[in-house]
């Protein structure tokens, strides 16, 4: 749609404007103004300088708690993405099976995060979780709050419960726009089961399929209620994921210079990533709208 | 002989087609049983806690069973009758409304323009509000945790509608921008020929039209301010602590109550459950910020 140009609609995106703004920019600028300064208490502050951000940079703590964070998202990632396709292309196509699929598979994506921790805190206890119990009847050692393998098993499991539904769902929106002209195509082609979904399916879904890799490497990115609720970041700090080591340094301990450079930087890192998401976005965009 | 000349001749397409049933059935099926693991994997766990929720402690603790041998609500009575319980469900459910209706407020105007001008910084803006949708909750904890705690707005309702805005305000706005390019550009000019003013048109004309997508976005609003924790809990200590962090305050507490928590947890997923079917042709549109 070609658009008109009119400086007014300023007014219209002003009441959102002053509303963000105060909920973004000024908690923002707190945290940078912090992270240049240092206080030994009683609201008495002093020029740092960089030097916050040095600290972090050369800790070793936050490069592990990194560490953790790209492995987690990148394991869910190879893992959801692929699961929630091979879903997609299995879903009926319409009728009151596809509502019933769509319905049961939203499920997870409704229930908010401390439950999702706690279902899979229950579930996979020894003494009284259904998962826990078989395996341990099956022989299995398993016990997630002391084993840190065990702890990252449980952990991925529930995320890929949590969110796979996510790319399942944008993946069947995707193949539900294909016209049936293209399958009808195929057939007289006898183009094979595999050669119809790499030829016609996958690239009709690259769209979706990027949104859908970017939202889950973003919210994987900023996880914290969920592991928060499982293993409170152990055993040890096995599980200590960017989020959570961030809290824990900002309200458990209260080193708000270290905690604010850190802050900026998780927040600078996610920044470029949306950048990089929003252009390819605005791109796909420009280009069906052509 | 006619009527089996006549089954004969398209009788070599009957039996393709015949063979091609064949074969969709047996895919079908194939996708059936696909279909059935992943849902059971989808469900056992949630049947799990239900399953608790309905076996008083000592039938959880002393053994194991599929299915409660000894039904009982008594875990649910104990929620809907302890006020330090319920509370946390008319908590939640207070500044969830009032953050939807104040993200949907600003975010209609902001949605109607994006989709129908362009304005100088319009992409940037649009980038901008993205951007914090994306912002990890755990950079903002603390700040909010002293901004509000500075205009005396901690442990208000009011707060966490507030901060909750940050991601949610954003959503609306590309949700509603999405179903607003759906509409034809024509209606409004013919509304303005016809000497409608701008929130006449908007209220009268505009907004039935997008009814659907409003109702779509309310619902985002309302699932994403439900499900969080983080930011509620560090901006509420007693009034306005939601149902969340109740039941976190539970799980760390010794000598787990695991009836109780079990059914706070069913409570909640109920309010979803609830309205999913409406929503169910939306749910990608809503989670991929209105853009499929």
């Amino acid at each position: 749609m070609n658009k008109t140009v009119n400086q007014k609609a300023w007014f219209l995106v002003l009441p959102v404007l002053v509303l963000v703004a105060f909920s973004a920019v000024i908690p923002l600028m707190t945290v940078v103004n912090y992270s240049v300064q240092d206080t030994f208490g009683n609201n008495v502050f002093f020029w740092e300088g960089l030097g916050w951000f040095e600290e972090m940079l050369a800790s070793e703590r936050m490069w592990s708690a990194f560490r953790r964070q790209l492995m987690f998202s990148g394991i869910i990632l190879v893992i959801q993405v692929p699961l929630g396709i091979f879903i997609a292309l299995n879903m009926p196509k319409k009728g009151f099976w596809a509502s019933f699929c769509l319905v049961l598979m939203a499920l997870p994506l409704l229930i908010p995060w401390n439950v999702v921790g706690t279902i899979w805190q229950i579930f996979g206890r020894v003494d009284i979780g259904l998962l826990g119990y078989t395996l341990d009847k099956i022989g299995i050692s398993y016990n997630y709050t002391q084993d840190p393998v065990a702890a990252w098993i449980t952990l991925i499991v529930m995320d890929v419960w949590h969110w796979t539904s996510l790319v399942a769902l944008l993946a069947y929106a995707g193949r539900q726009s294909i016209p049936d002209a293209f399958y009808q195509a195929a057939k007289i082609d006898q183009a094979s089961r595999w050669a119809v979904f790499w030829y016609i399916e996958l690239p009709k879904m690259t769209g979706v399929l990027l949104i859908a890799i970017l939202l889950r490497f973003m919210d994987s990115f900023m996880i914290y209620t969920e592991p928060f609720v499982l293993t409170g970041g152990g055993p040890g700090n096995s599980t200590t994921l960017l989020s959570i080591d961030l809290v824990k340094m900002a309200l458990g301990q209260f080193d708000l210079g270290p905690a604010a450079a850190f802050s900026l930087m998780y927040f600078l890192t996610i920044l470029a990533i949306c950048w990089v998401f929003y252009t390819v976005m605005t791109t796909l965009d420009k280009r069906d709208g052509v | 002989m006619t009527d089996a000349a006549q089954n004969r001749l398209p009788g070599d397409l009957t039996v393709a087609r015949a063979k091609a049933n064949r074969q969709r059935g047996v895919r079908l099926n194939g996708s059936a049983v696909v279909m059935a693991l992943y849902l059971l994997f989808m469900l056992v766990p949630i049947y799990w806690l239900l399953n608790m929720s309905l076996k008083t402690n000592t039938e959880i603790l002393s053994g194991f069973s599929l299915w409660p041998r000894d039904l009982t609500f008594a875990n649910y009575t104990t929620i809907l009758t302890d006020p330090t319980w319920y509370m946390g469900y008319v908590n939640s459910i207070i500044y969830v409304t009032m953050n939807t209706v104040l993200s949907l407020a600003v975010a209609l105007p902001a949605a109607y323009a994006f989709s129908r001008y362009s304005f100088m910084g319009d992409k940037h803006l649009f980038f901008w509000l993205l951007t914090n949708r994306m912002a990890p909750p755990a950079v903002f904890a603390l700040p909010f945790f002293q901004l509000y705690s500075s205009v005396g707005l901690f442990d208000t309702h009011i707060a966490v509608a507030l901060a909750h805005t940050l991601f949610n305000v954003p959503l609306a706005v590309w949700i509603l921008e999405g179903f607003m390019r759906g509409v034809p550009k024509e209606i409004d000019e013919t509304a303005y020929l016809d000497g409608y003013s701008f929130p006449r048109f908007f209220i009268r004309i505009f907004t039935p039209l997008i009814a659907s997508g409003i109702g779509v976005a309310a619902f985002f609003c309302f699932m994403f301010s439900w499900v969080e924790l983080l930011l509620s809990r560090t901006l509420t200590s007693v009034d306005a602590k939601p149902i969340a962090a109740t039941m976190t305050r539970t799980v760390s507490a010794s000598g787990m109550d695991w009836g109780v928590l079990a059914a706070a947890g069913i409570l909640t997923i109920v309010p979803g459950a609830l309205v999913i079917y409406f929503v169910r042709n939306y749910i990608a549109k809503g989670f991929a910020l209105g853009r499929v």
